[in-house]
């Protein structure tokens, strides 16, 4: 079936079946390479994408369901410039291997929409679905502090 | 191709190309395509000959504008190496940081140095790429004192520019003087890690960028999205594949209804021979749906593959040994045993913990032209590259690894199963191919860190001295395969490929120089009965068998410092400082050090454990291990929060001091360290691969967890101990990172629970409902 979806503020109409999960459309229809596999479950985070400012795992959504502006990690950047938690991400060196981060920088971003003087409960909590295997977690909590404070310096 | 001169088509390349790269002013940026390799060159058609690492040029060719691009055979998994190797070869060359680029582990394009592994980057493989990068500002000393006409003791190198001492008006550049030219100069070594120009290294004093902090080059790709990683690598004509793997541990397969999936949209091929099955299909999706569908009859093993979870360790101390290593032998522990006041005894009890790597194997192969070609984040890629030459049949020319990013190495990706999927799919079907494993497949059949059983004993004097220690190990580790061979890796045992031989595996001794009377150590390799195509293969889980180990042994030491009545820090140090015997490295005096540090760092409070119990829900205490792996010795102190009303625990505080030697890097060392202690927190309390007598049940995020943000502590110091107090020692070399500060970890939380509750845990991870239910056993 036919599905368009709008992503980064752009219309896409691509050609799949309606179950296939918007991950692999993002993937390999469009050739973004901010969402990634990590489990196909919905446990780990790493396909996370902004649908209407919410956190969404998007390899479970099927791409023919989604209604609304899809903003991914390639999105986040504004004329040339790094989102103020791109920036924080590079002030604090936060990643190991980084294959996690879309997802801690999306979910980060989403909670900080919502509540952007969050307390240290509310990141811990906000956060907790978003996996890390090198254990970069202090790290992710420490730039989302940082960008809270507005200091990216 | 690879000229007969050894030079790689990357330097005719650079070298053709700096004209026009110069006239477009990108000639850095040009070199910002995946895995750094210059984003405008064209896929090279093969062969692909080794990289000759004799020639100079194989490791840095030296661009118009005076920069230089470095070409090392190492893999980056995250933990900054590619920058410190360029703070290093920098500082040689004499010139700046930010006028170098690094380009890693590509088989075709860099150095065989064996990709990454062991915490060797700095430790082994940054010497020969130091000594390269001295021959070559030898070398341009050289042509800059023929250009000059001034002898070259007369001339002073900066920043890449040659200078007349006492006429600096007269000077020349490092890209005027390379002009365009190979270096054509020769080096010398039997092998890549003695290989060497006639440059001497600097001495560590003149080591300008070694020692401060450059952020990592490749973090900024990696947080806008830009980063192309291996999973990203699309070709046209590319199709999808996904395995199906037998459905109990040692399953034959009788037939494939291979009518189950052929209407199915995209279909296109089943791949199997022996037990192994893949499914190939147009799309992602597709073969995904298509692996679900596919029906397959498999017929279970006439005997059990292994015992449960449950009954692991009995089955551990019960079964007859593969082999026994040669004890080790202090004096004579028999009789010191027999004439102790006090004797106590402990088993210990680590099971099987997987990699369960972020995101599944993966790899993507392309057949084109003859040639085998594999994308892969393998950090061991040279290795792949010959598993998958051997494991194909095909000569090692026709064949190349281009490394790319990946999810975190730490061993799994040097036996990471994908490469050779791929290619062995794309060689049969000729197109190019991805494969990626689905996370049930990744977590219940990757390797796994061996399960280990460990008795211990150990004797007091009356004072409360340590006399005597018996450690005896016991390590499910029979037939190890940490790497990507072609009779050992996964499709192989599958296809019914068998190696005569299986490795016997390893246990390991405890890390520590206490001095201690009388010891012996007994190290005993188990096999479980299934031993090929199993789901509980072991391989290399970052310092394969140290915090198994340690968590024995430091936890032991805390029990022999309670039965002494002695403070766990002060108990230790007595231990060290018992005996004046150092080795070469220092190693006693720096675990001195180290332990001194951390105990400073965290103030700690010296009485013996467990501390009076206190009062409410949560209970908080402090513990302290430490350990040495090679010549880095780390100390750590974990204080926990235990709540004995859900028995979960909380490490509130993490303290490590770490000594390393010469460090190139800190703030990438002092991350790594951080993150190293967490994963290693993650082992201590959740981390537990589960198992029935069929298969594994260890599927996904739920019933293998992980350690998740709310688990992180409130504060983190991680203390750079670069030295002990002996002033005419002489300077250090930097020893490896990343691996030590996982050893101490596990026993350091445990000894933290038992001083805050008085309760011994003997077995990780320590999940809430065992804590609770020890906290149960001891009350009741």
């Amino acid at each position: 079936m036919s599905v368009t979806l709008r992503v980064n503020g752009k219309s896409h109409t691509v050609d799949v079946e309606g179950s296939t999960p918007l991950l692999y459309v993002l993937r390999n229809d469009l050739g973004l390479q901010g969402p990634r596999f990590g489990c196909g479950l919905g446990q780990c985070g790493a396909c996370t994408v902004i649908i209407n400012g919410a956190a969404t795992r998007s390899c479970i959504l099927p791409a023919s369901a989604v209604k609304g502006e899809i903003t991914t990690l390639e999105g986040l950047a504004k004329n040339g410039e790094l989102h103020p938690l791109q920036k924080a991400w590079i002030a604090e060196q936060v990643p190991q291997c980084g294959f996690c981060q879309n997802g801690q920088i999306m979910t980060a971003k989403a909670l900080l929409d919502k509540n952007p003087k969050p307390t240290e409960a509310q990141i811990r909590d906000g956060m907790k679905g978003v996996l890390c295997r090198c254990m970069t977690y202090y790290r992710v909590q420490a730039a989302i502090k940082r960008a809270a404070k507005g200091g990216v310096a | 191709m690879t000229p007969a001169n050894g030079i790689p088509q990357h330097v005719e390349d650079a070298l053709s190309r700096r004209n026009l790269l110069k006239s477009a002013g990108m000639l850095v940026v040009s070199f910002a395509g995946f895995s750094g390799r210059p984003a405008n060159s064209q896929p090279a058609a093969g062969p692909y000959p080794d990289v000759d690492y004799h020639q100079l040029d194989s490791w840095i060719v030296i661009h118009d504008d005076g920069s230089a691009t470095f070409y090392v055979g190492k893999t980056d998994c995250g933990q900054g190496t590619g920058t410190s190797f360029r703070q290093l070869m920098a500082d040689e060359l004499d010139l700046a940081y930010d006028k170098t680029t690094c380009i890693m582990g590509s088989t075709d394009i860099t150095v065989d140095q064996g990709g990454s592994g062991g915490s060797t980057a700095m430790e082994r493989d940054s010497w020969p790429m130091r000594r390269a990068a001295a021959e070559a500002r030898r070398v341009l000393l050289h042509m800059g004192a023929e250009r000059l006409g001034v002898p070259a003791d007369q001339l002073a190198v900066s920043a890449g520019v040659i200078t007349v001492k006492n006429d600096p008006s007269k000077n020349v550049t490092y890209g005027q003087l390379i002009g365009g030219r190979k270096f054509n100069v020769t080096l010398t070594g039997n092998n890549i890690y003695t290989v060497t120009g006639q440059a001497p290294v600097k001495p560590v004093q003149e080591l300008k960028n070694v020692g401060l902090s450059p952020q990592r080059y490749d973090i900024p790709a990696k947080v806008d999205g830009s980063l192309k990683w291996a999973v990203d690598m699309r070709l046209p004509g590319m199709v999808h594949a996904r395995n199906v793997k037998p459905p109990f541990a040692g399953a034959k397969l009788l037939n494939i209804d291979e009518s189950s999936v052929r209407s199915l949209p995209g279909f296109i091929r089943v791949i199997t021979k022996g037990n192994y099955v893949a499914v190939v299909c147009e799309r992602e999706e597709q073969a995904i749906n298509a692996s679900r569908a596919l029906k397959v009859n498999w017929e279970k093993p006439a005997t059990a593959p292994f015992p449960s979870s449950e009954n692991l360790f009995q089955y551990m101390r019960e079964v007859k040994p593969t082999s026994r290593s040669k004890p080790i032998l202090v004096g004579d522990p028999e009789s010191a045993f027999a004439n102790a006041p006090k004797v106590i005894e402990a088993d210990y009890d680590i099971p099987f913990q997987g990699h369960t790597a972020f995101s599944p194997a993966h790899a993507m192969a392309d057949p084109s032209n003859g040639q085998m070609t594999v994308y892969s984040n393998d950090m061991k890629s040279y290795g792949m590259r010959r598993g998958v030459a051997d494991f194909l049949g095909m000569p090692r020319e026709k064949v190349r690894v281009v490394w790319m990013e990946g999810p975190q190495g730490y061993g799994r990706t040097a036996a990471d199963d994908a490469g050779c999927e791929a290619a062995y799919i794309a060689k049969e079907i000729g197109r190019p191919v991805r494969v990626q494993w689905m996370r049930d497949e990744e977590t219940a059949w990757d390797t796994k860190a061996p399960a280990f059983a460990v008795k211990l004993k150990g004797a007091l004097d009356s004072t409360g001295n340590l006399v005597a220690f018996d450690y005896d190990a016991r390590a499910a580790d029979y037939n190890h395969v940490g790497y990507n061979e072609p009779d050992t890796v996964l499709i192989a045992q599958l296809m019914g490929i068998r190696r005569a031989k299986p490795a016997e595996g390893s246990a390991a001794t405890p890390g520590e120089v206490y001095a201690i009377p009388h010891r012996r150590m007994s190290m005993h390799v188990v096999s479980l009965p299934l031993i090929w195509e199993t789901p509980l293969r072991t391989g290399n889980l970052r310092d394969p068998n140290g915090p198994q180990s340690t968590f024995a042994s430091e936890s032991f030491i805390d029990e022999l410092a309670a039965a002494a009545n002695a403070d766990p820090f002060e108990f230790r140090m007595k231990m060290l400082t018992a005996s004046k015997a150092d080795d070469s490295g220092f190693r006693r005096a720096r675990s001195i050090a180290a332990l001194k540090a951390a105990a400073e760092t965290y103030g700690w409070d010296r009485r013996p454990s467990p501390k009076p119990r206190g009062r409410g829900d949560v209970l908080t205490g402090r513990g302290i291990a430490y350990a040495f792996r090679g010549q880095t010795v780390v100390a750590e102190i974990a204080e926990v929060e235990v709540n004995v009303r859900t028995g979960k625990v909380w490490v509130k505080r993490l303290v490590a001091a770490h000594d390393c030697g010469l460090v190139v890097n800190p703030g990438s060392l002092r991350r790594t360290v951080e993150c190293a202690m967490l994963h290693s927190l993650s082992r201590a309390l959740h981390e537990e691969v589960q198992f029935d007598a069929e298969r594994v049940t260890s599927v996904d995020w739920n019933s293998h967890p992980t350690l998740t943000h709310t688990d992180v502590p409130e504060e983190i110091n991680v203390v750079l101990v670069n030295g002990d107090p002996n002033p005419s020692r002489p300077d250090l070399p930097p020893y490896g990172a990343g691996e030590a500060a996982c050893k101490p970890m596990l026993a350091a939380v445990g000894n933290a629970i038992f001083d805050a509750t008085g309760i011994r845990l003997r077995r990780v991870p320590f999940r809430a409902n065992r804590v609770l239910a020890a906290l149960k056993t001891a009350r009741a």
